[in-house]
């Protein structure tokens, strides 16, 4: 069974597109057949943050149109063979998905054998978002640790619990998750920004992972090349615990303090 | 037989009560201002009336009638007269000068407690609404989700978020943190009461009688419950103490 996750927030620039890409190259690596769609349309961003932006022939809207055929518009990651992007059109406005197009393309990505289905949504709350998080089972609400970034979230949750397929249906409800990115341990300390326990605290629901701001995401995201190759980085590590957890896997959470300064440093506030 | 055009009925409203502190009506413009800016549907068209026991010196009806009415209100009357004087310039203005129950009744007997919140315009009983079975909610209500428990009370399992709206024409209970607003007493019951297990609303109103954010913090945080005694929210902390 194909298990679609939604990774949704809200607010932009939240770092949405940074974890489907680590995510599902995460799970890929992992061995699960996966594929990342991306529902931004008008903008296309995946592409770019997965190093695949030169092979984009047909897209997620052409699919859909019936111009091309899924297997035209999939393309296969170079590095984990798992692994397949389905690109926005960089040329279309956001009205040209129907929820009865992606239902067929969720469905035909089923029959192919995808186990994850990773949907990267658009920022807002409107019909891109919407059509993003419909047919979720899953979400991976990602938040940063400020006030507005929180509210949206808030917002998010109760779309899903209200206007997501399984809740007009009277499903199971989707499975939420929270993603905290861009933390700043000390940013957290000097009161600038919210901790997990105050995220956690008002968003009431489990934690998937606390993603450290970091400059090697910049720089993976320059390169082309997702975030969780990176094994070295404090950013790529936490991307590939919070991957443990999502497939069930029990970790504790990590780079929640500050990093431990050398003696140079104390002594002269470096 | 032919039917009489009009017939007298005695009925009783539930209305807005601004209970004027002094005679600085610009303060009042600018208080009034801050709270449709904060609760802007909330307050949409409603009928007010305004007690103005408190003022000792001239009042000018006309500005009051214009202030209340520029906010998108509608001056329902004034009640709390001190005298006839007052009475009559009221009246000149235009508005109608109102006796609440909670006066007349104090009038005749001192010892009884004055009945809550609503302002009585006919002495005519309260016909309590019929009870329907309480109202629960498990999880949280989130932003911009509104929750709206009809005729009876309602039972949050739960927290309110910010931007969430909860309201009852009954009682509302909340067993986790209210950020949101809870209105209790929608249709006026002032028996009404709020209680949740931490405070930190935006808003919290009973029959029509509201505060919020700010006045909010400085009343009273942590485990609470909120009721309404003679037009004022009265916070006391949800522990019992042997
Ligand atoms: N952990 C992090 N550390 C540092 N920078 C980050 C981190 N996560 C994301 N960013 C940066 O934040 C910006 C936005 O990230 P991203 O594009 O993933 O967000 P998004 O939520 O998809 O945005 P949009 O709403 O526009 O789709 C990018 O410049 C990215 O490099
Ligand atoms: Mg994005």
């Amino acid at each position: 069974m194909a298990k679609v996750i939604v990774v949704t927030s809200g607010k932009g620039g939240v770092g949405k597109t940074t974890s489907s890409a680590a995510i599902g190259t995460g799970l890929a690596l992992r061995g699960h057949k996966t594929v990342i769609i991306d529902f931004d349309i008008g903008l296309r961003n995946l592409d770019l943050i997965m190093g695949c932006e030169r092979r984009v022939v047909y897209d997620f809207v052409n699919v859909i149109k019936g111009e091309s055929n899924l297997k035209q518009s999939l393309i296969k990651d170079k590095r984990v063979d798992t692994l397949f992007v389905l690109p926005a059109s960089q040329t279309r406005d956001k009205d040209a998905l129907s929820k009865e197009g992606v239902a067929k393309v969720l469905e035909d990505l089923a029959e192919e054998g995808f186990e994850f289905i990773i949907c990267d949504s658009p920022a807002g709350i409107e019909t891109g978002a919407i059509m993003a998080l419909y047919f979720a089972d899953e979400a991976i609400v990602t938040t940063n640790p400020e006030v507005s970034s929180v509210r949206d979230s808030d917002r998010i949750l109760g779309m899903l619990a209200s206007k997501s397929k399984r809740a007009e249906q009277g499903l199971e409800p989707v499975k939420e998750h929270l993603l905290l990115t861009r933390y700043n341990p000390e940013r957290v300390k000097r009161g600038d920004m919210l901790s997990v326990e105050d995220v956690q605290d008002i968003l009431a629901i489990p934690i998937l992972g606390v993603i450290p701001e970091s400059p090697a995401v910049l720089k993976a995201s320059n390169s082309g090349e997702p975030v969780i190759y990176d094994s070295e980085s404090d950013a790529g590590q936490a991307y590939a615990d919070a991957v443990s957890r999502l497939i069930g896997e029990e970790m504790p959470l990590r780079f929640l303090e500050e990093e431990k300064k050398g003696l140079f440093s104390r002594l002269f506030g470096g | 037989m032919s039917q009489p055009a009009i017939e007298f009925k005695g009925t009783n409203f539930t209305l807005s009560v601004i209970h004027l502190q002094n005679n600085d009506l610009d303060a009042l413009n600018e208080k009034l201002m801050e709270k449709v800016a904060a609760a802007p549907s909330f307050f949409n068209c409603a009928p007010m009336v305004v007690n103005i026991s408190k003022i000792e010196t001239e009042l000018d009806f006309d500005k009051l009638k214009q202030i209340i009415e520029d906010q998108d209100f509608v001056m329902v009357g004034v009640t709390g007269c001190r005298d006839k004087a007052q009475k009559i310039s009221a009246r000149a203005a235009g508005i109608a000068v109102m006796t609440s129950g909670a006066d007349s009744k104090r009038a005749i007997e001192p010892q009884v407690k004055a009945p809550k919140a609503e302002t009585r315009i006919e002495e005519t009983k309260l016909v309590s609404p019929k009870r329907l079975a309480t109202k629960v909610v498990h999880g949280q209500v989130r932003s911009g989700q509104q929750v709206y428990a009809k005729d009876t009370d309602l039972v949050v399992i739960g927290s309110v978020s910010n931007g969430a709206e909860v309201i009852a024409d009954g009682d509302i209970h909340i067993y986790g943190t209210l950020r949101g607003r809870a209105i209790a007493g929608a249709q006026g019951e002032a028996n009404s009461k709020i209680y949740c297990q931490q405070l930190q609303a935006e808003l919290v109103s009973i029959a029509g009688n509201y505060m919020v954010d700010d006045q909010l913090k400085s009343m009273a945080t942590g485990s609470q419950s909120i009721s309404l005694e003679q037009d004022q929210l009265q916070f006391k902390a949800l522990t019992i103490t042997l």
